[in-house]
């Protein structure tokens, strides 16, 4: 095997790590260690290895859990058109993410805690022992920041994350993405805004401009020009 | 095993340090003349075309975060990786200012995830002193620069329009795509109040340029890296294709630690220390071309002391780190009520913007020196993380068929129903300006730091001058004037003074340039108007580092034009045994 094809295998980093005590004479090219690259999905070895140690730890105990089932079921319930946050898998995401960005886990651990105090405070129960009217009652309490009142700060502010956990858990799921109604992600051909939206809109496309954009059909032309930069093929 | 250096037996005509859009390019010209090329990457090999590299066209829940940046900064499945922290690679400051340092590591560079914004500078952009006495000019003019622009067109790829604008000079476009449907209100309300808004000039390929490259096929993910090779990336653009036809080494995860120089002071070659086994590394070679960024190659150039360059190869003239400066930004959203309940169809369009506005006035009317272009941004992308968040204060733009709006906050079916009628309402701009290169703000080596490859690290000074903060506060009045115009819900607060009008922190916009600088006087610069260091004849910087200014446009067009000039130099100079 000339050197040629050695550095090619060196770099296909099929073989990893290549390094073995060479003398000082021996080419430093054979010598220099090759990364063993990215796994799956785009990720670097470093980034597979947080996920994964990430993944592997517990945030939320089980009582946690049961609260925020119910919790994201109410934020975002199943209806005519679809599925659930539960349905969505969003604890799951809520979960990841509290140990993703550690700042949540004392704003989400303390706000589900508040719960319970409040609940003691006005009916002498915890939370999940409450009748679904009166779990609302607290909820309604702390769900609409420009009514709240002063003394439920706190729960409002956890609501408020909560809420935002839930519903971009939610819509970043396949259900959400089908309930929303997002089309893209996925190659197309960009022929500009559908004619009924332009209208609807009351804008149009420049005429002047018209013979410039991009004609779909010509998309497989390998494109040449003049000397002055116009388009001739 | 004990502690070695390795030295390489063979000697290269040259070597590349970093391969983003300098070193591609020069890895690209140098190999076709003929030149036995190394190029040395701090980061990984990276091809976005290999599925285990791949993150185009994957959906948000195939990252447990859903994009979040709490890894990359711009998000899992954004092509660039490294970011302004860097496990093991700190950088240090001076009490009371700021730089952020952002690096991407791996082959290809920043070029990866960057917009495609691909502006030429135009005649003035080359003579700011001469037209508001400010700075310095360049050594050389558009002129210089022109047929140089004119190849990296026809070799890269740019959509764009023929304006006729004198300092927005046109190229070899390829036909832009349509703007999209907020792009078309951002325009009508800009009309009114005489703003330019033009089709954006993006390195993605509408069209076919070889039969080497794909498509562009509309997934607006050109951050992610394009798999068809439609959007242009330094590795899959220049350096695979130099490494396929020409005599092309590659040596990745190979952290420079400085130029080796021998008793005349030439440059012999580079020491490198290898991420893999923490041990130091040398190559031997003709010609050094750093293409490291601007910063990172200031950084080698000031560890390259030795007895002929004690302050530092390149650094007689102690410019070396000097006039460090990166574009100015601000940004600004808005609602727009009449967007509520879109149609849906596929907007995703290319990647970043289909219009934008350059600079279209004269300095000389205004209270600061120098211009700005505006991004716009909006429509109905992807969610990702953050999606459908802030329905605590934005929930009320919602209003029912009577005209009430919808409660903030809230939860259930109603919430549920809103978030839908929101999407894709917001629209923002992007303010991304001209700074004025200071002497005072510079990188030099932190003496007391080092990192974890035992390299001394960068320490960064670097404040605003008044000309960035009144150029910042005129960008939010124009953002305001076209947001209001298209009858926008402003979000947040305007930024005042306290908030330095909403600029952004030094190194935040990712355009650093002009820590080498080019100049005909070598007591005043680093390079010559070849991009040759004064004192090391066989020493060339092809990244931002040569910029004298860095105008208001992004600064890769010109990085490509100027390498490929100093890189046909360098042929002509080895070819004539000069060097």
């Amino acid at each position: 095997m000339n050197r040629r094809e050695n550095l090619k295998l060196l770099f296909t980093g099929a073989s990893g790590f290549l390094l073995a005590g060479c003398s000082v004479e021996e080419s430093a090219v054979e010598e220099v260690p090759v990364n063993a690259g990215f796994s799956t999905s785009g990720r670097s070895p470093e980034e597979i290895a947080i996920d994964k140690k990430l993944l592997s730890e517990t945030f939320f105990t089980e009582k946690e859990v049961e609260k925020l089932n119910y919790l994201v079921e109410v934020i975002i319930p199943a209806d005519e058109d679809s599925g659930s946050a539960l349905d969505a898998g969003v604890p799951d995401f809520i979960e990841f993410m509290v140990k993703d960005i550690p700042a949540y886990q004392t704003r989400m651990r303390g706000g589900l805690s508040w719960l319970d105090n409040h609940a003691l405070d006005r009916f002498d129960k915890i939370f999940m022992e409450l009748s679904g009217n009166e779990r609302i009652s607290i909820i309604d309490e702390i769900a609409y920041p420009d009514k709240a009142t002063p003394e439920v700060i706190n729960g409002v502010k956890f609501f408020n994350l909560l809420r935002d956990l839930t519903t971009t858990g939610y819509f970043t799921s396949k259900i959400g993405f089908d309930d929303l109604g997002y089309v893209g992600n996925r190659p197309n051909v960009w022929d500009g805004v559908p004619e009924h939206v332009l209208e609807k809109y009351k804008v149009s496309y420049d005429p002047k401009l018209a013979d410039l954009y991009l004609k779909p059909d010509q998309r497989g032309v390998v494109a040449q020009w003049d000397n002055d930069g116009n388009l001739i093929g | 095993m004990s502690f070695q250096i390795k030295e390489s037996a063979q000697e290269y005509d040259v070597i590349i340090v970093g391969s983003g859009a300098g070193g591609g390019m020069a890895s690209k010209i140098l190999s076709e003349a003929g030149f036995s090329i190394a190029v040395v990457e701090a980061g990984g090999d990276f091809d976005p075309a290999k599925e285990e590299h791949r993150t185009q066209l994957r959906f948000p829940w195939e990252s447990p975060r859903r994009g979040a940046g709490t890894i990359r900064p711009f998000g899992d499945f954004d092509a660039a990786i490294g970011g302004w922290d860097i496990e093991g690679e700190p950088y240090t400051r001076n009490t009371g200012t700021r730089f952020d340092w952002f690096r991407s590591r791996m082959l290809g560079g920043r070029t990866n995830h960057w917009g495609r914004i691909s502006l030429r500078f135009g005649p003035n952009d080359f003579k700011r002193s001469s037209i508001d006495g400010l700075g310095d000019d360049w050594p050389i003019g558009y002129d210089d620069l022109k047929p140089y622009y004119d190849k990296v067109d026809k070799l890269i790829g740019v959509f764009g329009t023929k304006e006729g604008i004198y300092n927005e000079p046109d190229g070899f476009f390829l036909p832009p795509p349509k703007p999209r449907l907020h792009e078309l209100l951002i325009k009508k309300s800009a009309d009114k109040v005489n703003i330019p808004v033009i089709p954006s000039r993006l390195s993605v390929l509408t069209r076919p340029i070889n039969n080497e490259r794909g498509v562009c096929f509309f997934c607006n993910q050109c951050n992610r890296a394009c798999q068809a090779y439609a959007d242009f990336s330094s590795g899959t653009c220049l350096v695979k294709p130099a490494m396929k036809k020409g005599k092309v080494d590659l040596f990745t995860n190979s952290m420079v630690r400085k130029v080796t120089t021998n008793d005349r002071g030439d440059a012999t070659g580079v020491s490198f220390v290898s991420k893999m086994d923490l041990k130091e590394y040398k190559l031997k070679s003709r010609v050094v071309v750093l293409g490291a960024s601007a910063c990172e190659s200031a950084r080698i150039m000031l560890n390259s002391k030795s007895k002929t360059h004690p302050d530092g190869l390149g650094n007689q003239s102690g410019m070396v780190g000097r006039y460090l400066h990166d574009s100015t930004g601000a940004d600004r959203m808005a609602v727009i009520p009449d967007l509520v309940d879109r149609d849906r169809y596929n907007e995703d369009g290319t990647g970043g913007m289909h219009v934008y506005t350059p600079w279209w006035l004269d300095n000389k009317k205004l209270d600061f020196a120098r211009g700005y272009h505006i991004e716009f941004w909006g429509g109905m992308g992807m969610p990702s993380y953050g999606f459908g968040t802030g329905m605590d204060t934005l929930r009320s733009h919602i209003k029912d068929e009577f005209g009430s709006p919808s409660p903030n906050g809230g939860y259930g079916t109603g919430l549920k129903k809103d978030i839908k009628r929101f999407y894709g309402t917001t629209v923002g701009m992007s303010g991304r300006g001209e700074s004025v290169p200071q002497y005072d703000n510079y990188c030099e080596i932190d003496q007391t730091t080092v990192d974890k490859y035992g390299i001394p690290v960068l320490k960064f000074n670097y404040n605003w001058t008044d000309q960035e903060l009144k150029q910042a506060k005129h960008m939010h009045e124009t953002f305001e004037e076209i947001l209001l115009g298209m009858g926008g819900k402003l979000l947040g607060a305007k930024p005042g003074k306290e908030s330095q009008y909403g600029l952004h922190a030094p190194g935040r916009i990712i355009h650093e340039v002009g820590t080498t600088r080019m100049g005909n006087d070598p007591a005043s610069s680093v390079l010559n108007s070849n991009c040759q260091a004064h004192d090391c004849k066989n020493l060339f910087v092809v990244d931002g580092g040569p910029f004298v200014s860095q105008a208001d446009k992004n600064p890769t067009w010109t990085i490509l034009a100027l390498a490929w000039r100093t890189s046909d130099y360098i042929v002509d100079q080895l070819k004539k045994k000069n060097i």
